[in-house]
This record gives C-alpha cells, structure tokens and sequence, in this order.
C-alpha cells in the first residue's frame, strides 16, 4: 500500500504539469493567432523568428511594412515559392489583417549572438549604419530606420533581431533586383550603391547589436528622410497611414 | 515508277488538303474594320461578368502585372506558352481587333493575323459560346484601359512550335461547335451545361488530356492530372471523387461561391477559380452549374489495388500525425467545423490519386479569401520541417486511419511532387 502510494507521488508531478500544458494551449479558438498558424510553422511562435535565421521575426514590425512585403511576395516583387503560394488566395483586406496581428504583436527578442567579425569590419559596418558614405551616396540607416534602429511607423522596419546571414541575403537580393518594392524602390537605390564589403560589414555589425529597452518602432522620426519611399495604399475603405 | 510516285503526292495532297479544310470550316465571313463607336454600357456590364465566368483574367494577367496586359507563362509538356495581351492597345494589344475577329478566336480559335492559336488557351470550350456572349465580351475588353506590353514570345519545342503541327492537331481534335439546348432537360439545367462546358471550361482541369494535350471528351469531367502542376482534379462524375450527385444543391453553390462547404474546401488551383470566378458569379447560374454537375452520369472509378503501408511506416505516421497534425485536425481526423478540414471520410483525402493530400502538405495553404468567407484559417507547409519519408508515413497514416480506406504513398512519389513545391 505504501509503495503504490510513493508511486503515485512520483507520476503526480507529471500529471498537473499534463493538466497545466492543456490549460495553457487551448486547443482551437477562434482567433487571429489560430488563423495564422500557417505563418508562425517557419516563423516561429508568435512570428519570433525561426531557428536557422533564414525566416525572419515578424512580430512587433511595423503593420505597413509586413502588409508591403505580404503584397510584394503575393505580386512576385519578392520571390519565395511557398510564401506566393500560401498568399495567392488571399485579399488585400485580409493581408492588412495578418500584418496588422503580427505587427500588434509585443514580444521580448532573444540577445544577439556574439560578434565573430573582425574588429576592422565591424567598424566599417557602424560608420555606415550611423553616418553613412556621403562620398558613394549611401545614407545613413538611422536617418530612416530610426536612431535605435527599431524602425519607424508606418512602413519602416526595425534592422536589430535579425540574423547575419538573412541580413546580408536580403541586401545581396536588393542589390541584384531580386527583391523589389513599390516605386520608388529606395532600397534598391541605396543596396545599389553597396559594394559586397559594405554589405557584408553592415549585416555583420546589426547583427551583433543588442536591443534597446524600448524595441518598439518610433511613432516619427526626429528629421524627415531625405530619400522617397513607395508603398502601397491600403485597401478601400481602409484608413490610409 | 511514275504512277507511285503520282499517288504518293496526290495522297499527300489530299491530306494537306482535309487538314486545311478541318482547320477553317464552320468560320463565319470576318470583317475586319475595328467598331469605331464606345461599347454601351449595357453590353460593357454584361461582358464584365462573361468575362469573370470565364476566368480570363487568371491566365491573362502576370502575377503582379496589370489585368489583362498578358504575360503570364503556362507551363504545358510541349514547352511555354505565354498569355498574350487582350487589353485594348492598338499596337500591343486587341485595340485594332474587329469583333468577329474576336468571334473567331473564342469560337475558330484563329487570331486576327489567321494564326492558329494554341489550345493552351481553351477554345475548345470557348466555341460552344454564343456570338452575343463573345461580343459583350469583347466591349468589355474594348472598355478597359489599353496597357502597352508587348506579347511574349512562346517557348515551345520543335515541331510543337510549328503552325503546321498546330494544323494537324486541331484537324485531329478540334471542331468549332454550338451549344444546342436538350429539349429533355430543363432551362436550368442547359444554362448549367453552357456554362460548365463552355465559358467556364471546368473540362480542361477536369478532364484527362492524352499524349498530345487533347481533353479525349471534353465532357465528361472524370478527372485528371492538371499537367505541370502535380494537383489532380478530381472527377466531378465519381461520388468516390469529387462528384456532387447527393450533395444539396445549395452546399454546391455555397462551395463555388465562398470555398467552403460542409463536405469540402478547395485548395490549389480551384481556390483559384473560386476567387477569380465562381464568388463573383450570380447565384442563379451557380444553381444552374450545380443542377447540371449532380447530373452528370455517374462513374465508379476502378477501386486500385492500393498498397498497405508496412508496420513500421505505419507507427511513424501516426506518430508524426500526433506530433504535427492533431493539434488543429483532432486526433481521430475530426476536425474543426468551420476552419479545418476532417479528414476522417474526407473524399479530398482519400483520392486513388494521392497527388493531392502530398501537396497540401508539403506546400500548406489557405482557401480563398471570399466575400463568404473573407478571413479563412492556414495550413503551414511542412516541406521545410518533414523528409520525404516522413511525408510518405503521415500521408499514409491519414489515407489508412479513422476508417479510411486508401492506399499508402511511397516515398518516391513524394520526392517526385517536391520538385514542384515552391515554383
């Protein structure tokens, strides 16, 4: 009798912690989270990010820029097979949407992995994300991504919680026109006047950066942009930003 | 010597001879002088929905490309065709086209330079459309704003590419034909046939083509591989399939104009045609199709000889099953009313052919984003996160579980499919 006793005091834990996980995750509710369970498969819970870097965060971005690249896959600016696919049913109305669930989305982001580059690139890539070139026309990334480089609203990303290898394939596409924006593509302009060193210094060093306190994207920016950027108008009907 | 040689050229001769006058009997006289008034607005409204029902903007338009400006590549066995440009450019586009010139491809399938046009565009449907539908259509055309793109230049192999070979071809499996009412039927059931046959060429999905591209019966609508795309539309006469004869009328009309019905989803290309077309059609003609389409005389596809899965591939199914798919599919395959699928008893599920089921999971998907059913629930693909294997057993599992009866899917097959994921 007591050893049945000790035995079940042994499997009890188990148990509640069962009863916990099933309390924790309801298993269907009829939510924007459970509608999207298609994204968060490659970018992890929540729109984290997934594992290998190669599927970027998208929670907490601001909801004009996940609508622009929503639509710049589903309209083939962007090329990646099975996003097209999951996004050619879909209706402006509802990629605002998804964007806007994601965008709403205040998680808190993993540290940075620690900087493997050289002390001489990682320099290079602070001086252009800070100052920019003036000399080969390449702005400063702060003057649109924001001071502390969280973006800023509406249609801005923020640059930090990235990984090294997403980053630089993401400018590499920009350069070769791989990815494209709504005109006028200011990326395009600007990845253009990169050269492969600078692009590999840039991503090198946002990578390494950690997060400020506040990862959230800045409501306005301190000057106005000096570069034009394209986006696309909200669907009818909808507030445009 | 010389008499062979006579009877060999004249035989030639005769063949060339049938194989042109196969090509153009039953066109009507063109004329070729553009209309140089505007469309009324009437004919214009009218020729807005023909043009929905037919679908034409799907293949007309490339992704992201204005509608209607042409380009879209379609993919056939005999190499690339493009999708020419139909808005009304004068140099580019149809601006400069009469409208039996116009007639005369949808119903002759020749263009305005007497090209033979390739069945890639589905004339042998379109000839069953009357005159009066083809001219609204066109003043629909003739409406839109002209887009100055120039056609693509096919890309297909020799002799596919030749207008001689085109010949051949459409003496062997085209004719230009009207659709004539059957006086047995009702009106609602003869509005539904024009339509599924004609304007909404559902055959050329639906219908096995053979070697040479050919829908062998355009009518029947028992089903085939769509080539080049690895989705199998299924037969629309097998109640085993996709057949609708005791399905009520009104859950076809609520799937062909949402995407969604008690009994079934559609995914892929269908979601395609549901958004493009079908949801923006008058319930009326949705009712005809599904009068007609329960109709249809019913087929009992041959129940194949289906492999059983082995006890191991078994055990990984349903393990992975429990891992990946029970959270939103229910453990015994019940799903969710109103977001997922069963796929306990699901036809969709259970197909001979399994091409299908491996897509879906492999590519995930949503349907059709609606005006019934505007914010839809997802599948993640899984060809990021499962091996071919692991595909194969969970495929398996689902085909053989909750009292599914169908076979297993090899690993083979899957790969095969995989190739076509993410195109």
């Amino acid at each position: 009798m007591q050893m049945k006793f000790l035995n079940w005091l042994a499997i009890a834990p188990a148990w509640i912690l069962a009863a916990a996980i099933a309390q924790a995750a309801p298993r269907f509710e009829d939510s924007m989270a459970q509608r999207t369970l298609a994204c968060t498969g490659c970018h992890g819970k929540e729109g984290r990010a997934g594992p290998d870097g190669y599927y970027p965060r998208i929670s907490g971005k601001p909801a004009g820029y996940l609508y622009n690249q929503l639509l710049n896959f589903r309209d083939g600016r962007r090329h990646y097979g099975l996003m097209a696919r999951l996004l050619d049913p879909l209706s402006d109305a509802y990629l605002l949407e998804i964007a806007q669930h994601f965008a709403a989305l205040d998680l808190p982001y993993a540290a940075p992995p620690p900087a493997t580059a050289a002390p001489a690139q990682l320099q290079r890539g602070q001086a252009l994300v800070r100052e920019g070139d003036p000399a080969h026309d390449i702005p400063a990334c702060v003057q649109c991504h924001g001071d502390a480089l969280t973006g800023a609203a509406p249609n801005t990303p923020g640059l930090l919680g990235l990984s090294r290898d997403y980053l630089n394939s993401q400018l590499g596409a920009w350069r070769t026109g791989q990815r494209r924006a709504h005109a006028p593509d200011c990326m395009a302009r600007i990845a253009r006047q990169l050269s492969p060193e600078d692009v590999a210094a840039v991503a090198a060093w946002l990578a390494a950066q950690p997060l400020p306190r506040d990862t959230r994207a800045v409501a306005t920016l301190p000057r106005p942009p000096a570069i034009l950027c394209g986006s696309a108008m909200r669907p009818a009907g909808r507030p445009q930003p | 010597m010389k008499r062979v040689i006579a009877a060999v050229l004249l035989g030639i001769l005769t063949v060339v001879a049938l194989v042109l006058f196969l090509n153009f009997r039953g066109e009507d006289e063109i004329h070729d002088a553009p209309p140089l008034t505007p469309p009324a607005g009437e004919s214009v409204a009218r020729g807005a929905y023909l043009v929905r029902a037919g679908n034409c903007m799907a293949c007309h338009t490339e992704r992201g490309g204005v509608p209607f400006a042409g380009g879209r590549a379609i993919e056939t066995p005999f190499g690339t065709a493009y999708a020419s440009n139909i808005t009304p450019d004068r140099q580019t586009g149809i601006g400069d086209w009469s409208a039996s010139q116009f007639w005369r491809a949808l119903h002759n399938g020749r263009s305005r330079d007497g090209r033979l046009l390739y069945p890639a565009f589905p004339y042998a449907n379109y000839t069953l459309v009357t005159r009066a539908d083809a001219d609204a259509m066109f003043d629909y055309l003739r409406s839109v704003s002209p887009v100055a793109r120039a056609n693509t230049p096919h890309r297909l192999r020799w002799p596919y590419s030749t207008q001689a070979a085109l010949a051949v071809w459409r003496a062997m499996y085209f004719s230009p034909a009207q659709y004539r009412d059957d006086a047995a039927q009702t009106a609602e059931w003869n509005r539904g046939a024009y339509l599924v046959r004609g304007l909404g060429h559902c055959g050329a999905c639906h219908t096995t083509r053979n070697a040479l591209g050919a829908n062998s019966d355009m009518l029947d609508l028992s089903g085939g591989v769509i080539p080049m795309q690895s989705w199998y539309a299924p037969s629309l006469a097998s109640p085993g399939e996709a057949g609708l004869h005791d399905w009520e009328t009104a859950q076809v009309v609520r799937l062909l104009q949402s995407g969604v019905a008690d009994r079934g989803t559609v995914l892929g290309p269908m979601a395609e045609v549901v958004l493009h077309s079908t949801q923006h059609m008058a319930p009326a003609d949705l009712r005809a199709m599904a009068v007609y389409l329960k109709a249809l005389p019913r087929t009992t596809a041959g129940a194949a000889d289906a492999p059983v899965a082995g006890v191991r591939m078994a055990e990984r199914g349903a393990k992975l099953y429990e891992q990946h798919c029970a959270q939103c599919h229910g453990d015994e395959g019940e799903g969710v009313r109103g977001a997922y699928p069963p796929l306990a008893g699901n036809r969709a599920v259970t197909l001979p052919e399994a091409a299908n089921l491996v897509q879906v999971v492999l590519g995930g998907g949503f349907p059709p984003a609606t005006t019934g059913n505007p914010r839809p629930f997802g599948m993640p693909p899984f060809a990021t996160l499962l091996s071919d294997d692991d595909v194969a057993a969970v495929v398996s599992h689902i085909r053989g579980a909750w009292g599914n009866k169908a076979g297993a899917v090899s690993e083979f097959a899957v790969s095969q499919q995989r190739g076509g994921i993410g195109r």
